[in-house]
């Protein structure tokens, strides 16, 4: 991790300057906070209803704010809760009602509180070790000649080049300690805050309840799609060659006597049409589940995709044995289409491939060296891959810029599946 | 010819004993996994001359026979192993030609109902050649040529070369495309200057290059 120094430094640097903007804004937070305060003080005497409704909102602007940030600074998704009940058409006293019975109101209210003293105080150590810092190293060289025997920093009496070289020793280990803090301390910062940030818990359940009745919908709907499908395959494939086999023996064994070599032919007739239902079979039994994998495993069945590319296709994996069945298919058609897009759209010549498993999450990205501008609104692979980690709640992420390159990058949550399955 | 069959699929595995039974082979027939290690390795100074091996074998129903016939293959450098498989995966292929000496074959196991290609490819095994399904090959020849290597070859330097990759002599190529065994000689002659593959008297090394310059 400490490879590169320079993206170390940058990345405090950058961090340092987020938990200044952090502590910025949690000076709003108490003013907004108390605005509201303030409002609800004054419902007794009727003010407060007008006042309520647009504090409010304000406030639920900042914690919105924060969410986001926590996002985007600390990629922690925090699921927001229902938003603030605003209907126009109620007066401003029912308005104002509907906001103090909401769950969320009180837990914005709440983290008002809390986020000044608590967050602000947080984020306001790095900031205050780097300036003290800097205050040490820059500054006491060249002033403490100018001052008397009064002169300390920290704990270092400044009244010699001597001390003043400790001072300022200690002055850029102040400033390395609050760099290389900022980042842990912005972690640190989201995480005290998301229990009360976060939608409360039966709304969280009352959400994934939706999304789970959601995909189990799609995925049954899939499931009965794709038996559909082989049903059909087998009708219209194997069945009927079979049936036409039989046919052309019949006929066969009637010209045995008379037309030897009439029934020859159609005998011959016969290998080549039972072995396209071989063919028609093979292809079907390729498109439920491909032997490798069933063989193999999730790595080999890809490594065995990448053999069948028309690109240079380079295979990395850092798997387990054996992932659960349904997710290494899953993952492997998804794959698969990844590959195949990048094979008919990117005009790329070379793909990488990454299979990776760590902390319960399988991880699969495809970036090929193509010219980019993929769009997922276009053609229907894309959202078939994603119906198919729907299922899994997996996720699917495509970035595309124009110019390339272009990266899909696919995640399912999985724990490993028990030793028994292992191939020996 | 002595030959070890691996195959669990009991209507298969007659089948298989009375085509090779009936082309003069002595077959010992087993139907897992670990008995066909014990039958390749434990027989000490009776080493079969060919294994007939089955991709997916009990107990596990995986590939247990591939692993088995490498794994044989590993500690008897050279046995001659001919697979059979309902499918024709690269992967395998790969892995069977890994260690270049030949003596391997993989085939789809509806090349049986050939019966003459069949044993044909059983016997080259056995006397160390090198026989690849055609779908291998033709799945090589469709990549090679996305990638534009052997767009230099003409037609007809094509379909010879797709022969020689399944791993025929010229004798046979000449008689499978009906040309004379000279004409073959020069097809080849060109199919190597232009795919730049250094002259070879061995058969099977010469199908081995011929593999290798198709799955770059």
């Amino acid at each position: 991790m400490f490879a590169e120094p320079r993206a170390v430094a940058s990345r405090a640097g950058v961090a340092l300057g987020r938990c200044q903007l952090v502590s910025l804004h949690a000076l709003a937070v108490p003013v907004v906070g108390s605005l509201v305060v303030l409002a609800l003080l004054l419902v007794p005497v009727g003010v407060g209803f007008l006042l309520l409704p647009p504090a409010a909102r304000a406030l639920r602007g900042l914690s919105d704010r924060a969410r986001a940030r926590a996002d985007r600074w600390t990629g922690v998704r925090i699921g927001p809760p229902e938003p603030l009940p605003v209907d126009r058409a109620l007066n401003a006293r029912k308005r104002s009602g509907a906001i103090i019975a909401d769950e969320g109101f009180w837990r914005d209210l709440a983290w008002a509180w809390l986020e000044p003293v608590a967050g602000g105080l947080l984020v306001a150590v790095p900031l205050a070790l780097v300036e003290y810092g800097v205050f040490g190293a820059l500054v006491q060289p060249f002033i403490w000649q100018l001052l008397d025997d009064g002169n300390w920093y920290a704990f270092v009496p400044v009244h010699s080049t001597a001390t003043m070289g400790a001072a300022l020793v200690l002055g850029l280990v102040f400033l390395a300690a609050g760099l290389l803090a900022a980042p842990a301390t912005l972690r640190l910062h989201t995480r005290m805050s998301r229990p009360l940030l976060s939608a409360p818990r039966r709304i969280q359940l009352a959400r994934r309840v939706e999304r789970l009745t959601d995909t189990r919908t799609r995925a049954l709907d899939a499931q009965a799609a794709e038996l559909r499908r082989i049903e059909r395959d087998l009708h219209d494939g194997a069945q009927a060659r079979l049936v036409a086999l039989g046919m052309t023996l019949d006929r066969a064994t009637r010209l045995l006597e008379t037309d030897p070599a009439a029934a020859r032919e159609l005998l011959l007739d016969v290998r080549r049409t039972s072995e396209g239902a071989l063919q028609d079979l093979r292809d079907l039994v390729h498109g439920i589940h491909p032997p490798v994998l069933a063989d193999r495993g999730l790595g080999d069945a890809v490594r065995s995709l990448a053999l069948d590319s028309f690109l240079d296709v380079h295979v990395e994996t850092r798997l387990p044995d054996r992932l659960p069945a349904p997710v290494e298919s899953a993952t492997y058609f998804a794959v698969s289409e990844a590959l195949a897009n990048a094979a008919k759209h990117s005009g790329a010549r070379a793909v990488g491939i990454a299979l990776t498993h760590e902390n319960g999450l399988l991880r699969a990205t495809v970036t090929d060296d193509g010219h980019g501008g993929a769009d997922p609104a276009r053609g229907t692979g894309l959202a078939g891959v994603r119906q198919r980690l729907d299922t899994f709640d997996g996720t699917l992420d495509l970035h595309s810029p124009q110019g390339g390159p272009t990266t899909v990058t696919m995640e399912i949550p999985c724990a490993l599946s028990s030793p028994k399955t292992s191939s020996s | 010819m002595r030959v070890v069959l691996a195959e669990d699929v009991f209507l298969l595995r007659d089948g298989l004993i009375r085509t090779l039974q009936e082309h003069g082979c002595e077959v010992v027939a087993v139907d897992n996994g670990p008995s066909l290690l014990r039958a390749l390795l434990d027989d000490g100074d009776a080493a079969p001359d060919v294994a007939v091996v089955d991709v997916r074998l009990p107990p596990t129903f995986t590939d247990e026979g591939l692993q088995a016939a490498l794994e044989a293959r590993r500690r008897r450098p050279g046995l001659p192993v001919l697979i059979l498989s309902q499918y024709v995966e690269q992967l395998y292929a790969n892995e069977l030609l890994a260690g270049g000496e030949g003596a391997v074959g993989y085939l789809l196991k509806d090349r049986v109902t050939h019966t003459e290609q069949f044993i044909d490819a059983v016997r080259r095994v056995a006397a160390g050649g090198t026989v690849m399904d055609p779908q291998v090959i033709s799945r090589l020849l469709l990549r090679s040529d996305a990638r534009g290597t052997i767009g230099s070859l003409t037609p007809r330097e094509r379909d010879v070369l797709e022969l020689m990759a399944e791993g025929r002599s010229n004798a046979a190529i000449a008689t499978g495309l009906h040309i004379s065994e000279s004409a073959v000689a020069k097809h080849t002659a060109s199919i190597f200057t232009k795919l730049r593959i250094g002259p070879s008297a061995d058969d099977n090394r010469r199908v081995l290059a011929v593999l290798a310059y198709l799955k770059r």
